[in-house]
């Protein structure tokens, strides 16, 4: 499959899942394995990982849940190729560093991919939109279980799949799920709910994972252990964390529905303003405002449909993909007013925001503003 | 109530006011204890990742011979005593590059640095025990080791019971099944490249 193709098929992720699709945007889950008598990429001199590459890559190339995959060595790729694979959340930024020896391969859907030679010699991942890890996993484990026929595993009794890493040992299992909470971050709520998930040995991330700040209100939020549990259990617990947390995100909307209306209509009224006139966009920027039109859609402020324009604009109009399109190195300053022109464009259709819901909600329960 | 972790009785109760919502977290004692819910300085992954273990705190003199030597033979008994020239007899990788990267150099590496893994294991995970999903090549011996453990016990409770030709039969087949596990490497040693059969 050519790169561009790749690029071009929009990922199957990015429609509304199923389950809490509001909030939850992706679930994803990522597992480590290693072959016996390799030893890892990041130790391995060039030929050895060269060398678990031409043993990994056909195995994983022949998988039928991929299809006709997409599939190639780092080095084959350009920097801005690679980067957009990681805007994608197809490979990871430490992959996107590597070159000769390592690869990716992925399915046209973008639903599974499967870095060879990153931290560990197999990180395979599956993604799904909305609340679905158990749905995710069975996917994976799947996938897990033809590639052992084919491979020896590095595994030990006592400390199960080994991996590069001690802290993936075990399960070598990691499920996040990328969280949109607008209504806890302008409610000032997301520390403490962000504090008493990492009490509870959970890890709570930025859009592009470790050490990355969160842009556009999104958060991932992950297992951190993977030794002494059962991988259904871990997802268990996760899950229900993470139902909470659509919980507390949800209550945290009706209150600033019902006691916060100006300030609500405020900020979406703003974002539709400046996404749908600014000629100037830059990336950070982009990403706060279109997470405040996503609340909109959520609340009912603009049409439905309009949650999958937003969902594929996000990725459009990042840095990588930016410079895809127009073919060239494009300096920060060209690519912020390309990003307007993209997302005047996407959003031509949209219609100015109907507050007369939120004004509803004003009607049915008077705002009780004797809070001073 | 049981464990919000795990399936243990709850004995830790945490109660945050969130702007005016109530926050509950109820956890067992060793998960509490695990989690540094009922440490003040609070759960500090981080610091645990860096100091590695108690046991090799004192930075030992940065010998010029801390490098891989790949003839080193394998130290099959290593000292806990964390000697950082202690390398890995597969792929060279030593003790002291562990210490500094925390990451390992090939699988091997578990065996030759695996004694002091134990407390960093601990800190660092929910258990110490791999319990999830096994691959089907090492399914038919980790049977047989369930096997054993469960023909031990019944052992001791015939000999407990003073059931003594219940027990010789025991013991009959706890050998039996001993030897047969000693036969065949064990497929985690690198050294094995036949698969073993179901």
């Amino acid at each position: 499959m050519r790169f561009d193709t790749l690029l071009e098929s929009p990922a199957d992720w990015m429609h509304r899942g199923q389950s809490h699709g509001d909030i939850v945007v992706t679930s994803r889950i990522r597992l480590a394995r290693n072959l016996v008598g390799h030893s890892f990429p990041g130790w391995g001199r060039k030929q050895e990982n060269e060398a678990t590459l031409r043993v990994v890559q056909p195995v994983v190339e022949s998988l039928p849940q991929l299809g006709e995959p997409f599939s190639r060595h780092l080095n084959k790729l350009t920097a801005i190729q690679k980067q957009a694979l990681v805007e994608r959340h197809l490979i990871s930024r430490e992959h996107a560093a590597r070159a000769a020896g390592s690869a990716a391969v992925m399915n046209r859907a973008q639903t599974i991919s499967i870095m060879i030679n990153e931290e560990d010699h197999l990180r395979m991942q599956s993604i799904q939109p909305g609340l679905a890890l158990r749905e995710s996993f069975e996917v994976l484990d799947e996938i897990d279980t033809q590639l052992e026929q084919a491979l020896e595993f590095a595994f030990d009794r006592q400390l199960g799949f080994l991996t590069a890493c001690p802290t993936n040992l075990g399960t070598g299992l990691r499920a996040s799920a990328m969280l949109h909470l607008p209504a806890l971050m302008l409610s000032d709520q997301v520390n403490q709910v962000i504090q008493a998930v990492n009490k509870i040995g959970l890890a709570v991330r930025g859009l592009y994972g470790e050490g990355t700040e969160a842009l556009g209100n999104l958060f991932q939020v992950s297992n951190q252990t993977t030794l002494g549990d059962k991988e259904v259990e871990i997802i268990a617990r996760l899950q229900k964390v993470i139902e909470q947390i659509v919980n507390h995100e949800k209550n945290a909307r009706q209150k600033l529905l019902s006691d916060n209306t100006t300030t609500l209509c405020d900020q979406i009224g703003r974002a539709f303003a400046l996404l749908r006139h600014a000629h100037v966009m830059p990336s950070k920027e982009a990403l706060n405002l279109i997470s405040m039109v996503r609340l909109g859609v959520d609340l009912g402020f603009f049409p439905s449909e309009f949650a999958v324009t937003l969902e594929s604009l996000l990725m459009e109009i990042q840095p990588a993909h930016l410079q895809i399109r127009a073919d060239r190195k494009l300096p920060t300053s060209e690519r912020d007013e390309m990003r307007s022109q993209i997302i005047r464009d996407r959003l031509k259709c949209l219609p100015e925001p109907d507050i007369s819901k939120a004004l509803g909600g004003l009607h049915n329960c008077p705002p009780n503003n004797d809070d001073a | 109530m049981t464990c919000d972790l795990c399936d243990e009785k709850a004995s830790v109760f945490l109660t945050q006011i969130v702007d005016g919502q109530m926050e509950k977290v109820n956890l067992c004692e060793s998960c509490a204890k695990a989690k540094g819910v009922t440490d003040p300085t609070g759960f500090a992954l981080a610091d645990l990742l860096l100091g590695l273990g108690d046991e090799a705190d004192e930075p030992k003199s940065p010998s010029s011979s801390s490098q891989m030597d790949p003839e080193l033979p394998t130290p099959e008994k290593s000292a806990p005593s964390a000697d950082e020239k202690l390398a890995c007899s597969a792929c060279g990788y030593t003790h002291a590059q562990f210490k500094k990267a925390g990451r390992l150099g090939c699988p091997k590496c578990y065996q030759v640095f695996g004694a002091g893994l134990e407390s960093l294991l601990k800190a660092m995970h929910k258990g110490t025990k791999h319990i999830g999903k096994v691959p089907v090549r090492h399914r038919a011996v980790q049977d047989r080791h369930e096997t054993l453990a469960a023909l031990r016990s019944e052992l001791d409770d015939a000999i407990g019971r003073e059931a003594f030709e219940d027990a010789a039969r025991l013991r009959d087949e706890i050998a039996t099944l001993e030897a047969e596990l000693a036969k065949p490497s064990e497929p985690t040693s690198e050294s094995s490249t036949e698969t073993v059969g179901s």
